[in-house]
């Protein structure tokens, strides 16, 4: 099932489908190890619309809202 | 400084130079190499810093080098361009990365490869990797890249050796032409910068043919064992947790704050809740050291100099009831011994203690996370917490620990609140013994109020700027127990720092009052500034010394208010206006020195405004 990392549940493990962003956000992104492919697991939402972290090869990273409603995973 | 002037600079060149990601314990290492007579400067031109040092290899004398951490050589950010740089001027390069996370940082090594230069490999942390049930074949992988690997534990020193045998066996004209004719150790073609075609495109297939090398490399050297989830680990997903994360985040605050206290306390008192009546008590504390040991020999110099001549108010200050008040006498050798020793330093040792803890620890990353949409709100950067808690310390560090930060204008906004509305350790202590003397109310209202000026400047300063505000997006380090010796030696560096730079300027600073004041010199000013401290703030005429003195050392001029009698309503308006007003004469220069001449006038105009207004309210509404 493809949908946004943003509303991915807690808990769920994913692979990255796309990033519908532009090259510098590719390239942030890119620099954590994020990229097509890439499984990763969403860990917690922070409340009150706050960033959302992710375990990718057991590190995780906090990803803001915004950004995160731009990386479209598929569920595994 | 122009692009001119940065061409014309010197070239830092270095016989081994460390390059590596954040977070790799390549500064550990760095150390371990070096030992401890390192300079860390900044890079000519940019904010960015990197650290310099001599190692001792069979008798020569070598230059290491450690580059700012980088994620990878696109010069897209200022760590990467003097990375870049740096390596120009290198003739080795020992790439250090996290032997647990190899997926993430075979990319920057892939890129070094095609650097051309003498390359080493090292995999530091290999014991936490082996925690986690990594393993990694070595020379398979150094079969792979070409180049030798090395795993190592910087922190024990394990493997150090080892690596630097290998650094210098590496030939330096080595050239890997062969490389690039499609060996097994062949690297995809990495360009630097995409300059031609479609930029987009460009970049894209090459991370693309890196992602996929790096892919193939790791499926073949690495093997996981799958572990149970330690208890680090278990933690660690507990603490981003929406609702237990929460719970954790004010109960480390509060535990923070209260260990700050308790402990600041101890060491001055040798009793636990000084404010109201101590629950413990031994006879021990820089209190008791002053009068007992200090008091008598000072006592006698006092009958010698008989009290009220130019030399007894220069050395003891005035007697309050016929007696030295190390407090409130205000003579070098009294008040200016206690303020700086007795008082400041024990919070000072305390206030390190417990933020070295939360540091090395690796939990600030995590409630930078959790205060990042309330931040946002301010107009700030999650982040932007983290200056702020070490300007608890000093402002100092504070400001400039603010160049984590991505804008320009965060680092404006984040130093001008610290200037202004975050009180430092030494200020604090004063304000803790003289403010909650009179109670905890009173204290509360000193913090409440600089909180509040914290949000609204920072609230007004967000509507008068429409700056796009890059999204947080950042990797949280793993939790780890701090190493003892590295937080002592970081405890040690602040505390010595705070001692040469400030025991001196406390020193000028009260020989300055003792003579301003036989001169009538502050008589004066009080005449001109007394309007404003009256009129609009209630204090009393007098009150302007404390604040002119609070441009050289807030913690003596808070100090000075002591003889002063105030109401318990004056303390509180002449605490949170000394907070305010002029930062002291170190942040003043630190402060130009980030922002620059024209910011930091801006930043000024912003703290005399917010500070006449401030003082006005609390006389109004007290």
């Amino acid at each position: 099932m493809k949908t946004h990392l943003s509303d991915l549940p807690s808990g769920k493990e994913a692979t990255i489908v796309s990033i519908q962003g532009g090259v510098g956000m590719q390239r942030r992104l890119g620099r954590l190890g994020l990229h097509e492919g890439q499984r990763i697991r969403k860990t917690s939402n922070i409340a009150g619309r706050g960033p959302v972290i992710i375990t990718v090869n057991r590190t995780q990273i906090a990803i803001g809202r915004g950004m995160a409603q731009k990386i479209e995973v598929e569920t595994v | 400084m122009n692009e001119h002037q940065m061409q014309q600079q010197k070239r830092i060149t270095s016989d081994v130079l460390l390059v590596g990601q954040p977070n790799v314990g390549k500064s550990v290492l760095f150390s371990r190499m070096t030992g401890v007579r390192t300079i860390a400067s900044n890079y000519p031109g940019s904010t960015v810093s990197f650290t310099q040092g001599k190692m001792r290899y069979d008798d020569n004398n070598y230059t290491v080098v450690d580059a700012p951490g980088t994620y990878s050589l696109e010069p897209s950010d200022e760590a990467a361009r003097v990375t870049i740089d740096l390596i120009d001027g290198a003739a080795r390069i020992i790439n250090v990365i996290d032997a647990g996370h190899l997926e993430r940082h075979l990319p920057l090594t892939l890129e070094l490869l095609a650097q051309k230069k003498p390359l080493i490999l090292a995999l530091n942390m290999s014991d936490e990797a082996h925690h986690h049930g990594i393993s990694i074949d070595t020379k398979k992988l150094s079969k792979k890249l070409g180049i030798p690997v090395v795993s190592l534990i910087a922190r024990s020193g394990e493997g150090v050796r080892e690596l630097i045998e290998n650094t210098f066996t590496v030939p330096i004209s080595e050239s890997r032409e062969q490389d690039e004719a499609g060996h097994p150790g062949h690297h995809p073609h990495i360009k630097r910068s995409p300059h031609h075609g479609k930029p987009g495109e460009h970049v894209h297939l090459d991370r693309n043919l890196i992602w996929n090398k790096v892919g193939s490399i790791v499926d073949e050297v690495q093997i996981i064992v799958h572990h149970h989830k330690s208890i680090g680990e278990r933690l660690e997903e507990l603490s981003v947790h929406p609702i237990w994360g929460t719970a954790i985040a004010l109960l480390v605050v509060g535990t923070a704050f209260s260990l700050i206290r308790l402990i600041g306390e101890f060491i001055i008192g040798g009793g636990i809740g000084i404010v109201g009546d101590p629950w413990i008590s031994l006879p021990f504390g820089t209190e008791l050291l002053f009068t007992e040991v200090l008091g008598p020999p000072l006592d006698w110099l006092s009958e010698l100099l008989t009290p009220g001549t130019f030399f007894h108010k220069l050395l003891i200050g005035s007697l309050v009831n016929g007696e030295i008040d190390f407090e409130q006498s205000f003579g070098i050798l009294t008040s200016g011994l206690f303020i700086p020793l007795g008082v400041v330093l024990p919070y000072l040792i305390s206030f390190y203690f417990v933020l070295s803890l939360l540091e090395d620890s690796g939990y600030l990353p995590r409630l930078a996370v959790f205060l990042d949409r309330f931040m946002h709100r301010l107009g700030l950067h999650g982040y932007a917490i983290i200056p702020t808690l070490l300007g608890l310390g000093c402002n100092v560090p504070g400001i400039m620990a603010t160049r984590i930060l991505e804008t320009k204008r965060q680092r404006f906004i984040t130093s001008t609140l610290i200037s202004i509305a975050v009180p430092c350790a030494a200020l604090q202590a004063m304000i803790i013994g003289l403010v909650g003397r009179a109670g905890l109310l009173p204290l509360v209202g000193v913090y409440g109020t600089l909180f509040i000026v914290w949000v609204l400047i920072s609230i007004i300063l967000r509507y008068t700027s429409k700056e796009f505000r890059p999204e947080l997006l950042v990797e949280i380090p793993p939790y780890r127990l701090p190493a003892i010796g590295a937080l002592m030696n970081k405890m040690w560096f602040r505390i010595t720092g705070f001692l040469k730079e400030a025991l001196p300027i406390i020193m000028a600073a009260i020989v300055a009052v003792n003579i301003l004041y036989q001169l009538n010199i502050f008589e004066v000013i009080a005449k001109i500034a007394e309007p404003v401290i009256t009129k609009l703030w209630g204090m009393p005429k007098e009150s302007i010394f404390p604040l002119l003195i609070g441009i050289l050392r807030k913690d003596v001029a808070m100090g000075m208010f002591a003889p002063l009698s105030l109401t318990v309503k004056q303390l509180v308006i002449g605490s949170v206006v000394l907070s305010m007003f002029f930062p002291c004469l170190a942040t003043f220069v630190v402060l130009f020195r980030e922002l620059g001449l024209k910011s930091g006038l801006v930043s000024i105009g912003i703290m005399l405004a917010s500070v006449f207004f401030t003082g006005t309210m609390l006389n109004l509404i007290l």
